[in-house]
């Protein structure tokens, strides 16, 4: 057996975001704010996110509750969407979705993810996609939010 | 109990390069070959629709079907066949006492009364028909080890309550609850006493005279049967007085274009086809499990949860809810592990070839009440054995030095 298989699924960069996460907090409440649970299991995340005039992220923060791959890939999230623009961010929301479905994803396409790509392992863990997805689907929720 | 292993083939496989231990039970059994071969002989054989037909299958597949009936009426020592619905499972039992029983009866101002270590499925019903007739929802409260006080009881239950809804054992805590003495309390003052008994008919004596309850509610899955059936026991004078939510075929007497009259019970509750395969099925498990012996299979669930406990205790970083007494217990350990959450643990678990379950177990109010978001269950039956357990812990072991690792 092996718990060596659980290296694909836990890999190092993972497993330092869930040790240290990146914008753990809450942006004040002029932001969009996001509450988005994971009945199934508990998991549950608070997402804030401050969207100037030209629809870029300028900042975004999480807290929550969740397992080291829910907590990590929000961590990562945030990391990344900062800067973009709202459709970048979305676009970035799609390739993850593909990639936990299992699907091919061409090398630049990955190289834009960075270390969210060390996720991919997630989508061998079926029972694990949901807390992969759940800071991204919050994300697309949050950005429906503003749009409206 | 090791011979009973056999019967249960699923239990004899690897999964990711591991014997299987099955550690999920209080989700849902595994199925005997004796209840699987009674299933399949209805299909190749019997397989007819109930209470309608002159054909011979018709008859076949009626007598059968009824007749688990009487097999079940004698498991919980009910008086009366008539007190014995089919229904999809427990979920469906005690929504059916909510919609039916409770909304004919419940009026503004009158209290529920339930407990913290409900199920969801014996806490919603109750939610919203509180919200719905404008009555009172009310909880009693734990004690530290996650046991129910008589005392709090009796200061919770008033003569203004009307229904008193508790599981028999808790499907996190463990706790296996003073069912006869609440539902004395609840006489005393009015009430009728609602059991949701999904953890304990699987595994344990119920008398339902004995405990005087007035609604009783199991599934058949986690008990050995198939999926998709379970029972609902009500007092046949309530049931009398109770109307049907479910209308349509099965259970009616005469239709007329403007009013229709029901089928005598039990058969007034169980509109449409049934599923009479699952009814079935339900019966030979509990031939199954009567024939090894409810006391057998309790006592080998009180020996393995003790075996467990001491051996999980000495963990370090281990946490346990519920009590800590195993006569107090029915078999499942709920637990956390310092530094590891439970979906990282059971994902360790599984990879080690061992089934528990992670979350909230369906039971939100509780976590908060533990204050907890997540915890990891092992629940065993009577086919699990020591070295189950001996090898859960020795994957908790692993998973905790793995994680420990990870963050060095």
């Amino acid at each position: 057996m092996s718990l060596n298989n659980l290296d694909q699924l836990y890999r190092a960069v993972i497993m330092e975001h869930y040790k240290k996460p990146r914008n753990k907090g809450h942006l004040d409440e002029n932001n969009v704010t996001v509450d988005m649970n994971n009945p199934t299991c508990g998991d549950r995340i608070h997402l804030t996110l401050k969207i100037n005039d030209d629809g870029i992220v300028e900042d975004a923060k999480f807290d929550g509750e969740g397992c080291s791959i829910s907590m990590s890939s929000a961590s990562m999230m945030t990391e990344i969407i900062k800067g973009k623009k709202i459709d970048e961010a979305l676009e970035l929301a799609d390739v993850f979705s593909k990639m936990m479905l299992g699907q091919e994803i061409d090398d630049e396409t990955l190289e834009k993810l960075g270390d969210i790509a060390a996720l991919q392992g997630v989508s061998k863990f079926p029972a694990r996609i949901k807390c992969a997805t759940l800071a991204w689907k919050a994300l697309e929720k949050g950005v429906r939010k503003e749009q409206n | 109990m090791n011979e009973y292993r056999k019967d249960f083939p699923i239990l004899n496989q690897e999964v990711n390069g591991h014997p299987l231990v099955y550690l999920d039970s209080a989700a849902t059994s595994q199925k005997p070959v004796q209840v699987l071969e009674v299933v399949r002989k209805y299909y190749d054989f019997d397989n007819a629709n109930v209470h309608r037909g002159v054909h011979t299958l018709g008859n076949r597949a009626t007598d059968a079907y009824e007749g688990a009936r009487e097999k079940v009426r004698k498991f919980i020592n009910a008086k009366s066949t008539k007190e014995i619905i089919y229904t999809r499972g427990t979920t469906t039992s005690i929504n059916t006492v909510a919609s039916s029983y409770g909304r004919q009866n419940i009026q503004e101002g009158d209290e529920i009364v339930i407990t913290y270590m409900e199920h969801h499925s014996n806490l919603i019903p109750w939610q919203q028909l509180a919200k719905e007739k404008k009555a009172v929802l009310k909880y009693i409260d734990l004690e530290e080890d996650g046991t129910i006080s008589l005392e709090t009881v009796k200061k919770t239950v008033t003569p203004k309550t009307k229904i008193v809804a508790m599981t028999m054992a808790s499907n996190v805590l463990g706790t296996i609850n003073p069912i006869k003495e609440v539902a004395a309390i609840a006489h005393e003052n009015g009430a009728v006493m609602v059991v949701d008994a999904a953890q304990a008919a699987p595994h344990m004596k119920i008398d339902v005279q004995d405990l005087d309850c007035d609604f009783l509610a199991f599934s058949g899955h986690k008990m050995c049967a198939p999926t998709g059936i379970g029972i609902l026991y009500g007092k046949q004078e309530l049931l009398e007085k109770t109307e049907p939510i479910e209308f349509g075929g099965e259970m009616i007497d005469f239709v007329d274009l403007y009013d229709s009259t029901w089928k005598e019970l039990p058969w007034k509750f169980e509109g449409g086809t049934p599923n009479i395969a699952g009814a079935i099925g339900l019966g030979a498990a509990i031939d199954y499990l009567t024939n090894i012996g409810m006391e057998r299979i309790r006592q080998h669930e009180h020996d393995l949860v003790a075996y467990a406990l001491s051996e999980m205790e000495k963990i370090e970083g281990i946490h346990i809810y519920g009590p800590k007494d195993p006569d107090k217990r029915c078999g499942l350990i709920t637990f956390n592990l310092d530094g590891v959450h439970p979906h990282d643990l059971a994902t360790v678990l599984d990879m080690r070839g061992i089934a528990i379950r992670a979350g909230h177990h369906c039971a939100q109010p509780l976590m908060k009440w533990l204050n907890v978001s997540a915890t990891a269950r092992a629940s065993f039956y009577l086919y699990n054995n020591k070295e189950d357990i001996d090898a859960l812990v020795e994957g908790l072991r692993a998973a905790k030095e793995y994680f420990n690792n990870v963050f060095e």
